[in-house]
């Protein structure tokens, strides 16, 4: 409805007549009509999040006290299963993993990221910089699942692309998924290179809100190239940094499809995540008590993040 | 004289910096870009020259047999066909559950509003790791194990969309909806009419959001799945990949690509609303 439409209507017959309308209305009415609507249009988001978010998440806290493998009857074990994973070696094994996962994988993204976006916003011609901003962008667009199938033939230690141009450049042929640490190390290659793009985004985002101003001002102090970004660039961009850090360290916490298909947890337990080990003992093992303990320790690791990311968002961060 | 010297020395050295960090772009970008070159390379080559070192990066005459084979002789198909529909269905779902609840939320008056949003918004915290189990069991209960539907139903509804959508019809001035009060439109006309083809950038924005997400999803559908004719691309490939070894790896790799087709094409079209929403926060990772 145009407003000079709707200007041109208020001088018509019908106009006024839908203004008695409006009078004779019963006001108690048309708010109780509207509430019936606002329930019914939210019924649907609702209902299913109920039925498919908050009470599983409810379930999943409950079924950690059974010991159920779906064939037979639920059976009440108390604390075990909490009790039971702390002396299992491979699940305390798989939360080290994880963690050593999201600090060096969150790490990297966020340095590399830095670099490319600042990098990418001091370019000068447009159609170039663009060109970056797409290349860049193009990896969160695939499926992890599928980009590791393509990645384990490229890790292949005797026939793999990598391994062929490192003995190129006289570099001895590395053990991409037959070692334990290079395993890791491949994962955390691939889980960078897919969220590079993520990172890239916010942080262009964060580069190119700060004050063009305050950068010609530190120009004219005299401070340039390393001084400007560690002194000026880097503090003002405190806030994106802690967001991006902090959806990071959530995303990677969650990290399941690269190891799954490129390493499959290997070789032993080296890349094997909490994730995986959920999947394991659910699914594989039918132990749905057992996986849904350690399901709902990673909801309270994930919860408490969000929580800190809350807090510190108020207190810590430099605002200008 | 001197200083003019001098400037050009620095204006030297300045275009060989700038020229310098091109380059160290242009490097990025290549090994950014090289994992999808090399599927795409090998894709286009015959079989017997996949592990040919080093790959021919430019394949001239490009070999179209694997993308032939990857419909023939695989079942390959089958999970474009499935991952389509399930990808389809659940964000036009989502698109209109979201665009009715941001509606109410942004609009309408009832009692508990608050905090039935902020009950929603709640829910953005837990993962779907977390209930992926409970979740399972609930869909074998009601007897949709091994259905499409197992995955569509528990994605109907999302509260990021709903936040989304809720932003989006709270930018849009009253006036509007007095007006057409006054003209006699019901609640329904106002929504449908009115304001829906106001919010269509957000519209737009969720719907890539989400099919990008749940195309290249890979854990409900290896849960939930068992048969393979009902696989989805990704979880097919994965499962092409299992079985076949190295035999076919430029089979495999054509799927790669065909599975990055339709997301490529919405990148391209949408590419705004793309980077619209992953600053709103919302891109599944």
């Amino acid at each position: 409805m145009e407003k000079t439409e709707f200007l041109h209507k208020s001088n018509t017959r019908a106009f006024q007549e839908s203004i008695a309308d409006l009078f004779r209305d019963n006001v108690r009415g048309s708010a109780m009509r509207r509430a019936l609507m606002g329930y019914l249009f939210i019924a649907p988001t609702v209902v299913s999040l109920l039925v498919f978010t908050i009470l599983p998440i409810i379930a999943s806290f409950g079924l950690s006290f059974f010991e159920w493998n779906v064939i037979e009857k639920a059976r009440f074990v108390g604390l075990d299963n909490y009790i039971k994973l702390t002396h299992d070696t491979r699940v305390l094994r798989s939360f080290l993993t994880t963690a050593q996962i999201v600090i060096l994988s969150v790490l990297l993204q966020i340095v590399v990221a830095l670099l490319l976006a600042l990098g990418v916003q001091s370019i000068k011609q447009r159609v170039l910089r663009y060109f970056f901003r797409t290349i860049f962008f193009i990896p969160i667009l695939t499926s992890a699942a599928s980009i590791s199938i393509v990645l384990a033939y490229m890790f292949d230690q005797d026939f793999g692309v990598i391994n062929y141009y490192l003995t190129h450049i006289g570099l001895p042929r590395i053990p991409w998924l037959n070692s334990p640490h290079w395993a890791m190390v491949a994962v955390i290659i691939t889980y960078v290179w897919q969220q590079l793009g993520f990172m890239f985004i916010i942080l262009t985002g964060g580069i190119s809100s700060i004050p063009p101003e305050v950068l010609e001002a530190a120009d004219v102090d005299g401070a340039h190239g390393w001084k400007k970004l560690v002194h000026i660039q880097i503090p003002m961009l405190s806030p994106t940094l802690l967001f991006a850090a902090v959806v990071g360290v959530i995303g990677a916490l969650q990290i399941f499809e690269i190891p799954f298909v490129l390493t499959n947890g290997g070789p032993g337990d080296a890349t094997r995540t909490v994730v995986m080990i959920i999947y394991e003992s659910a699914f594989q093992n039918l132990q749905i008590g057992y996986g849904s303990a350690i399901a709902f320790i990673l909801f309270v690791v994930i919860l408490s993040l969000t929580a800190i990311q809350f807090i510190l968002s108020r207190y810590w961060v430099f605002y200008q | 004289m001197f200083i003019r010297t001098v400037y050009k020395l620095q204006k030297l050295r300045w275009n060989l910096s700038y020229t310098m960090l091109i380059l160290i772009l242009l490097i990025a970008s290549i090994i950014v870009i090289s994992p999808i070159a090399y599927a795409l390379a090998t894709s286009l080559r015959i079989p017997s020259e996949s592990f040919t070192l080093p790959p021919r990066w430019i394949p001239i005459p490009p070999d179209f047999s694997n993308y032939e084979a990857v419909f023939s002789t695989v079942p390959l198909g089958h999970y474009v066909v499935n991952s389509m529909f399930i990808t389809l269905s659940i964000v036009v779902a989502q698109v209109a559950t979201s665009a009715l609840a941001g509606y109410a939320f942004a609009r309408l008056n009832f009692p508990a509003k608050n905090l039935l949003f902020w009950l929603i918004l709640a829910t953005m915290m837990i993962p779907q790791q977390a209930t992926i189990i409970p979740v399972f069991v609930e869909i074998s209960k009601i007897g949709l194990a091994d259905t499409r539907s197992a995955l569509i139903l528990p994605a109907v509804a999302t509260a990021f969309g709903t936040f989304l959508m809720r932003q989006y019809f709270m930018r849009i001035p009253n006036e509007f909806e007095e007006a057409a009060l006054i003209d006699g439109a019901s609640h329904w006309r106002i929504f449908w009419s009115i304001y829906l083809p106001m919010v269509r950038p957000g519209l737009t924005v969720l719907a890539i959001l989400s099919f990008n997400g749940y195309w290249n999803e890979f854990l409900r559908p290896l849960v939930f799945l068992k048969s393979i004719d009902k696989f989805t691309l990704p979880l097919g490939l994965v499962n092409l990949q299992g079985y076949m070894g190295t035999g076919s790896i430029s089979v495999v790799l054509a799927g790669v690509i065909i599975s990055l087709l339709p997301v490529l094409i919405i990148y391209i079209l949408g590419q705004r609303y793309l980077v619209e929403g992953i600053m709103l926060g919302g891109l599944k990772a």
